[in-house]
């Protein structure tokens, strides 16, 4: 019996945040509730920052991390587009926590622990005085973690166990709002249902693979799909199923219908974890599974997963058009930049590169988006009416300024990271041939103007409304994650030579 | 490479310009408005050296002055500029009217509350992306301009113009032109896969010319799209009447004197010679849609009830002139279209700038506000006068050189297009005459004596800014000969890869490198 071998510097970013969660826990037991706030959020900090040097450490690796003498075994796998993506999340994670720990906008915190209690009862005033409820950071920590272990994960199981892994804390995070509890919580409620029913699919799918193919490694799958004499419905079903799980994760028509609830009742920087983050683990995920795992099955659901793509593409935009809420705006923008993503994804292997740029450019520019979001206040509570926005540019031209970068960059001007983005994606989708797909995506884009521009109508064009909202001068916190948003998307519009360099170098998946 | 960037130099003069004036604190307006006339002024004077060292003979490459330097490798994106006769001229009327189109708007925000700084600093970028959009000389970074213009044009019409429906009009505009620059960022990205990753124009050009058919054609239609909304080409036309007639009028002066030029400016430069065979193939219907365009406009104008939206169906018209010019692909055509182009510039752009000195006079651009004003405003109302005749192309006046040799090369291929053309003319006197008549003339509106502005002829400032628009339309009426001069070599070198003759590989890859 040979020796198991484990790449233990491999491995190390997640582990050093996957400790840093437990360490955290132990702190909310150990440390007294005053104190608390300073330690997790350096912890987390800290954590973030030391993973993404780990990820750096890694970089041109390609293998995987546990091995059983000369044979490997494929259940993580180390290889460029899961180490660029690793990186990518904990950079945006890193920015997305400091927006948790925004504490000056509204005293204590957007967040509550026992959010259960009845709201302005004795009980809950007492827990509002508190300087706010520190164990959203370990929990946000097991999150990216997982996030970080579901872009690697080189087999279905291990993929099953980092999806619950990212989602079970998630669910939690949602339900936690101090403000506007009932939304919230319906918004984690809704958001467990739906995403429990998508688990289920997956380990259904993953179920049906295993008996098409004997395996529920990647690789494996994807040489059954030539060799296999099981019969291909089981390879169908397997498919379809997986499929269903990642593209709820990843808000495609018609899985999005949670999106737009879950990111208005979420409390803001949870909503901002979710779509920076979590995008780029699902669409990571994603890339995975089709490229490595269906690749030689591409035939089979090549139809259909455009025929999704499309419907993302036009429904998130046309939906958006609609909106008067800024929050359910930026979740239907989301949408439709899926649907965009998608056809990263259904070009293989040539756009791998590209999608994973378009994850980090859109990622920076929604965190800072949703960061804006939660500055604009009536009050303590967020002005997330669009209405409440009007003439925003008069009375705060620094905050509308920086809005109307964001959804100009949104709206693909060039000179901003999101021209850059939408043309290597598109440029990427045409050059595998996706013609119709580029098209539909094009006109999307200028449906989803729009809105955008609607937005950008009310603060600079409108007159404000006597009791308009103030916007609330950030603390360096969430200073910090506009700040980092705001520039990470103009220097990605005018310079993308160097990220545009890595991703190309980083783009061959291992097992591909 | 010359010694001097002066090119990139035109580009940041005004960029630089932008940015100062942008910091400038909203209290002091005098500091920002006497900045931004002295970066355009600057623009102005690089320019006028960009013309001298520009090499008019007939045996000089395509592109001069040119100059490049990587900026995103990977894309073949790269900072170069250089510029034919066309590209010239077109850079000295931009050079040319944004000064006096700032000196125009000079008192336009006296009496409203927004910042001064912000407006001529989007003025001053705006005149950066325009003058990128005529120097680049590689088609994404032409398409970057192209699509960053948008903004500070969004902002000067939908935060600084006149009108409740402002809003409508920034939006609308925005939107049209955005979906034709995303149907053409597709054809760029086309066009980008099928010729091996060059986005280079001149190695474009000199390369074989592309396989005539399917992909052509629709290449060619996402590039022409978005040309022809921004020209605007009739029926791409509708959101021109709003914009123009809610941006201040020195912005609408900008609009159609200069920003509707690179629609057609860019047919010439990038959809002829990058698609020869389509072009030919879709002359027919483009000529079609031009003639109905001149016809159309024409009549539309005749029963608009707003000066400024009336000037801009009258420009809507002067495109589809413009239009037949090009696509009869005749030398004396094309030259006339190009010289149209120019001359259009300073005729409309000095129609738009005298309308809002009225429309700013009596607070509304409304025709029925207006009524025998000539009596209390002489000097205005003639001007006015002249600035519409110069409209209607009378002879002695720039645009007449220009409407004729677009006729006359018509004529010699095409001559019910021709004909059909000319009865334009006859509606652009009706309607220019008719507008002037209903305003200056006739019994005096009663309303006018209330309005003490209306009794205040032009001021110093005002007759200083309209002097050089004068000048160069009666100066250019009687001696063209320069600008065709310089017009002609580069519409030789477009007309080449259109022209029935066998093509032979064009002479377009030389340049003073």
């Amino acid at each position: 019996m040979s020796e198991m071998q484990i790449d233990w510097a491999g491995l190390s970013p997640m582990i050093i945040v996957f400790g840093a969660a437990f360490l955290g826990l132990a702190l909310e037991a150990a440390v007294p509730k005053r104190r608390r706030l300073p330690i997790q959020v350096s912890l987390a900090v800290a954590a973030l920052a030391a993973a993404f040097i780990a990820v750096v450490l890694n970089k041109g690796k390609s293998a995987t991390a546990f091995a059983l003498g000369e044979s490997a075994i494929g259940s993580v796998s180390l290889d460029g587009p899961g180490l660029f993506l690793q990186g990518t999340i904990a950079i945006l994670a890193l920015v997305a926590v400091l927006l948790l720990a925004e504490q000056r906008t509204t005293t204590g915190g957007d967040f509550v622990s026992e959010a259960a209690v009845v709201a302005d009862s004795r009980a809950d005033i007492a827990q509002r005085r508190d300087p706010g409820a520190t164990e959203v950071f370990p929990l946000a920590l097991f999150a990216i973690g997982g996030m970080m272990m579901f872009v690697v994960a080189g087999d279905l199981l291990t993929m099953f166990v980092a999806l619950e892994m990212l989602s079970l804390p998630l669910y939690l995070l949602c339900g936690l709002a101090k403000r506007r509890r009932l939304i919230s919580q319906e918004a984690a409620l809704k958001y467990f249902l739906l995403g429990a029913f998508s688990s289920a699919f997956f380990v259904y799918g993953m179920a049906m693979l295993y008996g098409f193919a004997g395996t529920i490694d990647l690789a494996g799958i994807n040489e059954a799909g030539v060799s296999s004499n099981e019969p291909r419905v089981l390879l169908y079903i397997g498919v379809g199923m997986i499929a269903v799980a990642l593209l709820f994760k990843a808000a495609a028509v018609p899985f999005h219908m949670w999106t737009p609830d879950v990111y208005t009742g979420a409390p803001t920087p949870v909503t901002a974890l979710m779509a920076g983050c979590v995008k780029v683990a699902a669409f990571g995920g994603l890339l995975r599974v089709f490229n490595v795992g269906l690749e030689s099955s591409a035939w089979d659901w090549h139809a259909i997963l455009m025929i999704i793509a499309i419907a993302t593409m036009l429904g998130g935009a046309i939906f958006a058009v609609t909106q008067r809420n800024i929050k359910r705006l930026l979740a239907y923008s989301s949408i439709a930049n899926a649907g965009y993503l998608l056809i990263g994804v259904i070009a293989l292997g040539d756009a791998v590169g590209q999608t994973m740029f378009y994850l980090a450019a859109y990622g920076f520019t929604v965190i800072a988006a949703f960061a804006v979001v939660s500055l604009v206040r009536d009050g303590d509570d967020e002005a997330t009416d669009l209405s409440r926005w009007a003439g925003l540019g008069k009375n705060s031209p620094g905050t509308a300024g920086i809005f109307t970068v964001l959804m100009l960059a949104l709206a693909g001007i060039p000179f901003t990271s999101g021209f850059t983005a939408k043309f290597s994606l598109f440029s990427a989708g045409l050059e595998a041939g996706e013609v119709g797909l580029v098209v539909v995506g094009v006109v999307s884009s200028a449906i989803l103007a729009f809105p955008y521009l609607r937005v950008v109508v009310l603060l600079w064009l409108n007159e404000p409304a006597p009791d308009a909202p103030t916007v609330n001068l950030p603390s360096p916190m969430a200073g910090t994650v506009v700040a980092a948003g705001v520039m990470a998307t103009v220097v990605l519009g005018v310079a993308p030579g160097y990220l545009l360099d890595i991703v190309d170098k980083a783009s061959i998946f291992l097992g591909s | 490479m010359n010694e001097l960037p002066l090119l990139s130099a035109l580009v940041a003069v005004p960029l630089i310009g932008a940015i100062i004036v942008a910091s400038v604190r909203r209290e002091q307006a005098d500091v920002a408005k006497w900045t931004a006339l002295g970066f355009s002024g600057a623009v102005a004077v690089i320019t006028a050296v960009v013309a001298l060292n520009f090499d008019y003979g007939s045996g000089a490459a395509w592109l001069q002055l040119t100059e490049s330097y990587t900026w995103i490798g990977a894309w073949d994106l790269n900072l170069s500029w250089g510029v034919d006769g066309i590209a010239l001229l077109l850079v000295v009327l931009t050079a040319g009217l944004t000064p006096i189109a700032i000196l125009a708007a000079w008192r336009d925000l006296d009496s409203v509350q927004r910042s001064v700084p912000t407006f001529f600093a989007l003025i001053l970028a705006l005149e950066a992306a325009m003058l990128a959009t005529f120097l680049a000389s590689n088609v994404l970074l032409f398409y970057f301009f192209f699509e960053a213009m948008l903004v500070p044009m969004y902002f000067l019409i939908g935060s600084y113009g006149t009108g409740t429906r402002r809003q409508y009009a920034a939006v609308k505009f925005f939107l049209y032109s955005l979906l034709g620059g995303l149907l053409m960022l597709v054809a760029v990205i086309g066009l980008w896969v099928t010729n091996g990753g060059v986005f280079d124009w001149q190695t474009l050009v000199a390369a074989e010319p592309m396989e005539a058919g399917g992909l052509q054609n629709w290449l060619f239609l996402g590039f022409f799209i978005a040309f022809a909304i921004k020209a605007p080409f009739f029926p791409f036309h509708t959101w021109l009447p709003d914009a123009g007639g809610a941006a201040p009028a020195a912005i609408a002066a900008l609009l159609v004197g200069v920003m509707d030029k690179i629609g057609t400016f860019a047919i010439l430069r990038y959809a002829i010679p990058l698609f020869p065979d389509a072009t030919q193939t879709f002359a027919p219907w483009i000529i079609a849609m031009s003639v109905i365009g001149v016809i159309y406009a024409a009549l539309v104008a005749i029963g608009q009830t707003d000066l400024k939206r009336l000037v801009a169906y009258t420009s809507i018209a002067h495109f589809g002139f413009i239009g037949v010019g090009i696509f009869a692909f005749t030398q004396s055509s094309a030259t006339g279209a190009v010289l149209y182009m120019f001359n259009h510039g300073l005729a409309t752009g000095l129609l738009f700038i005298v309308v809002g000195m009225l429309a700013l006079r009596r607070g509304s651009s409304s025709i029925a506000d207006y009524g025998g004003a000539g009596k209390t405003l002489p000097l205005l109302a003639g001007i006015f006068l002249f600035a519409g005749l110069a409209s209607l192309s009378l002879p002695g006046t720039a645009p007449f050189i220009s409407e004729f040799l677009v006729l006359l090369g018509t004529f010699s291929v095409n001559e019910p297009v021709a004909v059909v053309a000319t009865l334009g003319i006859i509606l652009a006197a009706a309607y220019v005459l008719w507008m002037y008549q209903r305003t200056m003339q006739g019994t005096r509106n009663p309303e006018l004596d209330d309005v003490p502005a209306m009794k205040r002829d032009l001021t110093l400032r005002e007759k200083a800014l309209v002097a050089p628009l004068v000048i160069a339309i009666i100066g250019f009426g009687f001696y063209p000969q320069p600008l065709i001069d310089t017009i002609e070599p580069a519409v030789g070198n477009t007309l080449q890869f259109v022209q029935d003759a066998p093509v032979e590989a064009p002479a377009a890859g030389e340049t003073n490198e």
